[in-house]
């Protein structure tokens, strides 16, 4: 079958198997490699991706539902320099393997954008569908507070 | 593989008379892992993600109606269930994770009919109906009619689940749901207990209990409820009442529990219920 969606900003059309996931097709198809797939069943979160602005797990939807939806993976968050998220994992070094860092940004980014001025056990919860298995969350867990503070004080990339 | 999108229920309905093999998607959580695991991939998926009438809160006659395609999300931050259904909310709040939650619908978890789902012992406790639609109309049944067995529903062929009912308990209820699992977030339950107790006057006018993850499907404990129904809420009740629950349960043992920790922690949740409501 024939999508059409829209990915990081660009417009896609492509054919594909019906049984096709959304994350093989991101990856291999529209050569888009921040989506990661860990576990494959929707328990580690890198194949995180925004689907119209919802944090969903790529790995557990067909590529045929990508239709005529919008596409934003952690490389479309970055089209205008790092997103404000990112630039915190990098500077407190939320980022060791880097596997798990592309479902966190965007998972922590739109979390962001619902609660700007979260407790830090808000945002525990927030990425507890995002697993690490090398920072401890602690650094994670700082980078997210550090990028509301960027955000709230009007650094962050609209400025 | 063909998937179809339909945009009504009626266009859903007729592709699963078209199609009686094809199999019903709403948020794929459990049934593209079980696809892929299976190497066992259906000629053909109707996906219920675009049937905008099958999403949704309606609440009248003292009765909140959720559309079996509603995400667990959506359940979650309803503030009539918050307000109205403790028990439900509850449950939502401890459901996989909040991106497991964007995509996964109360039907979905309804239909995967697994002893140990989340939102089963809270339907069962809260005495919610399931509403079942096919071209020849709609009927409704008690939620633990549906489910006869692990992964077994009570659907004809060409019929879908189309909604939860669910009662508004009247008057005060102590409404408790608490999920024992290996780690917090992501968890397969190990054991669950969703309580619904009536309290008139002190004494116990109506007791409603539902455990997950100890038998093949959702368990209610007659005996317990009729030990506490009359009496006052202390934590010696509780404890004769732990005693009949432990005679009812049939845990088995896996690989998250063994069947004895499962009997003795089914009893012991109970005695949370005095905690909360600072009984002694």
């Amino acid at each position: 079958m024939i999508i059409s969606f829209v990915l990081d900003g660009e417009a896609r059309t492509l054919e594909v198997d019906g049984g096709a996931r959304a994350v093989d097709i991101l990856r291999e198809s529209c050569g888009v490699t921040a989506p990661k797939e860990g576990c494959g069943t929707g328990e580690c979160g890198a194949c995180t991706v925004l689907v119209d602005g919802v944090p969903r797990l790529s790995c557990l939807m067909l590529a045929a539902q990508l239709d005529g939806r919008a596409v934003i993976t952690a490389q479309g968050l970055a089209s205008d320099g790092p997103h404000p998220v990112q630039e915190a994992l990098a500077d407190l070094g939320g980022v060791q393997c880097g596997y798990c860092t592309p479902g966190i940004a965007v998972t922590a980014a739109e979390f962001l954008e619902r609660h700007p001025d979260p407790t830090r056990e808000e945002i525990r919860e927030a990425l507890s569908g995002n697993l690490c298995r090398c920072t401890g969350y602690h650094k994670i867990v700082d980078a997210v507070e550090d990028a509301a503070k960027r955000l709230g004080s009007g650094c962050g990339r609209d400025e | 593989m063909n998937v179809l999108f339909p945009a009504t229920v009626e266009a859903a309905l007729e592709a699963l008379c078209a199609e009686p093999d094809a199999h019903v998607m709403a948020g794929g959580t459990d049934l593209l892992v079980r696809c892929r695991a299976e190497q066992n991939r259906p000629e053909t998926l109707v996906c219920l993600e675009k049937v905008a009438d099958l999403a949704g809160f309606e609440i009248s006659d003292g009765r909140i109606r959720i559309g079996a395609a509603t995400s667990m999300t959506a359940v979650l931050e309803n503030a009539a269930v918050r307000e109205r259904l403790p028990l439900l909310h509850g449950a939502a709040k401890v459901f996989a994770s909040p991106l497991v939650r964007n995509m996964a619908t109360l039907g979905g978890n309804v239909c995967t009919a697994s002893p140990a789902a989340d939102m089963l012992p809270p339907l069962y406790a809260l005495g919610a109906e399931v509403e079942l639609r096919s071209l020849s109309g709609v009927r409704t049944m008690p939620v633990n009619d549906f489910i006869v067995g692990p992964g077994q529903m009570a659907l004809a062929p060409g019929e879908l689940l189309s909604a939860i009912i669910i009662p508004i308990p009247e008057g005060r209820t102590i409404q408790y749901f608490e999920k024992v699992g290996r780690r917090k977030a992501l968890a397969i339950s190990v054991v669950s207990l969703a309580a619904l107790l009536r309290v008139e006057d002190g004494v116990i006018a109506e007791a409603r209990l539902a455990w997950g993850s100890v038998g093949p499907m959702v368990i209610r404990c007659p005996e317990a409820e009729a030990l506490l129904k009359g009496r006052s809420l202390t934590l010696g009740a509780l404890r004769e009442a732990g005693e009949k629950v432990r005679d009812t349960v049939s845990p088995i043992s896996d690989v998250r529990a063994s069947a004895e920790y499962r009997r003795q922690v089914a009893a012991n949740l109970l005695l949370r219920l005095a905690q909360i409501s600072g009984a002694h």
